[in-house]
């Protein structure tokens, strides 16, 4: 499996996809296999201030609570609606339908954000 | 590593996800725990449970053993082909296992315990022997097989085995049936109709295969751990332990106090529990709000005193979450749990979330 180039990584399995100032984030499909079927979705309040390395929300499956933390410092403009209903989309399509919620960056993106090299790496690693 | 069921190797060949439970490698899914759920409760499924320990209690002192070592009462099986669920207690009315006895002939009982507690059970079941003349002997050349679902019986009759398309049609619930190198029992731990398969391990792999074949999906520990917890059943080590009593873990239809002259292990701390009022009780949670219960969350009452939850997830067949929560005794209709620090409205029911599904061929 190979993961979208364009997008950035972080070592915690969250995606950030970066457009002109705003930040789409996720979580990667490792993640999403680590965590089995998806059952309910928390996710942030909309206008919620976001530093690097925040609680910003909670995915759950059947097995286990998953915190998934802000990659980017930014403000909430927008959460994926659907996955109120259909939080399987995040196991169907992680990378896409099944994105969490989108921030306003504030500043620079973060230095440890990872390539798609670089994550690829790390996940080799753990094997 | 830990250790290996016989079918390791074939649970990894189809893909299992495999996790540590009780120091077993065993599978939590093939793909989707949540399809195995719904095909055990729409259709059928097989579980690998050979992690299990089958001990045979074997010699003239059995069932006088047996009727002091155990909560409920052996004599509830009038004749051989019968099985009984029961706790085994501590002095003090704790709970070291849950267990199912199978009554297979005169001088032979047969036991499945937990794989978790099975070592300090064997202990515990060793040290009471005393004068009791009997022998305990574990079968670790013996796998086990959970088929269940309402196609159950229909699939087994169709890999036909004229011994398992008798015993399908004849066994009741909690009997079971034994020929040289199979055992069947019409039990199970997920709400379903269904049987458990006792072979020896070298047969096991051509049983897995046939009943594939037969259309029973594969299905993981954690379709079994959802599975149960939606039919209300208790699982050792989360559900109660040694420090509770079965008296408030919804287990008191298990205790057998009568006949008052049989004496168990435990009894005098149940009817002590009794004198002075059982405090809490073992109630079901059904989450009103969005989230999912889990173990180990505060639960909060109308009065101000407070429970605990002991098992939660998410139920895939009513879609919302579900739990066990020990509380104080009392009429409590509604409570709150705190999920990560913030309320979250529940009801309080009594366990099964679900009814008992009868096989559709019965």
């Amino acid at each position: 499996m190979t993961l979208p180039q364009e997008l950035r990584y972080t070592t915690t399995h969250e995606w950030v996809r970066v457009e002109n100032d705003t930040a789409t984030i996720g979580i990667s499909e490792h993640a999403q296999s680590l965590l089995g079927d998806l059952v309910f979705v928390d996710l942030p309040a909309l206008e919620k201030t976001l530093a690097v390395g925040d609680d910003a929300a909670v995915v759950e499956s059947v097995k286990a609570a998953a915190d998934v933390y802000s990659p980017v410092d930014g403000v909430v403009i927008e959460v994926n609606s659907a996955l109120a209903d259909k939080p399987e989309l995040i196991n169907q399509d992680p990378y896409s339908t099944g994105w969490l919620f989108k921030v306003k960056l504030v500043g620079e993106l973060p230095l440890s954000l990872l390539s798609a090299a670089e994550y690829q790496a790390m996940l080799n690693e753990e094997e | 590593m830990g250790k290996r069921t016989v079918l390791y190797n074939t649970h990894v060949a189809m893909g299992a996800k495999m996790v540590d439970f009780a120091g077993f490698d065993m599978p939590l899914h093939y793909g989707s725990q949540l399809d195995e759920h719904h095909q055990v409760r729409q259709h059928a499924g097989v579980f690998d449970v050979s992690h299990m320990v089958v001990l045979e209690v074997l010699g003239a002192g059995a069932h006088d053993y047996l009727r002091y070592l155990l909560a409920n009462d052996i004599d509830k099986m009038p004749h051989p082909g019968k099985a009984l669920y029961s706790c085994m207690l501590n002095e003090q009315g704790g709970v070291i296992d849950d267990l199912i006895v199978y009554f297979i002939a005169t001088q032979h009982y047969r036991i499945i315990l937990n794989a978790g507690s099975a070592e300090k059970d064997l202990q515990w079941m060793q040290s009471h022997v005393g004068h009791f003349e009997l022998e305990l002997c574990r079968r670790d050349d013996l796998a086990i097989l959970a088929v269940q679902g309402q196609q159950t019986h229909t699939l087994l009759k169709s890999l036909g085995d004229g011994f398992i398309t008798r015993n399908v049609d004849a066994l009741g619930r909690f009997e079971c049936a034994h020929s040289q190198d199979l055992f069947i029992a019409r039990t199970g731990y997920t709400g379903e109709d269904g049987f458990e398969l006792i072979v020896p391990n070298q047969n096991v792999l051509s049983l897995w295969r046939q009943l594939c074949a037969a259309g029973f999906k594969p299905c993981g520990l954690g379709a079994r751990d959802t599975l149960r917890l939606e039919a209300g059943y208790n699982l050792y080590g989360q559900d109660m332990d040694e420090d509770t009593s079965p008296l408030c873990s919804n287990l008191a239809w298990t205790i057998a106090l009568q006949p008052a002259e049989r004496l168990f292990i435990g009894k005098k701390a149940l009817l002590a529990e009794k004198e002075r009022g059982v405090a809490q009780q073992l109630v079901g949670l059904l989450l009103v709000d969005k989230g999912v219960l889990r173990s180990h969350q505060r639960v909060i009452l109308a009065d101000g005193l407070e429970g605990i939850t002991t098992s939660g997830s998410f139920s895939p067949t009513l879609g919302q979450a579900i739990a066990l929560a020990r509380i104080p005794k009392g009429n409590y209709p509604h409570c709150e749990v705190i999920i990560r620090d913030k309320a979250h409205k529940a009801q309080i029911v009594k366990p099964p979330f679900i009814p008992f599904n009868p096989s559709k061929t019965q």
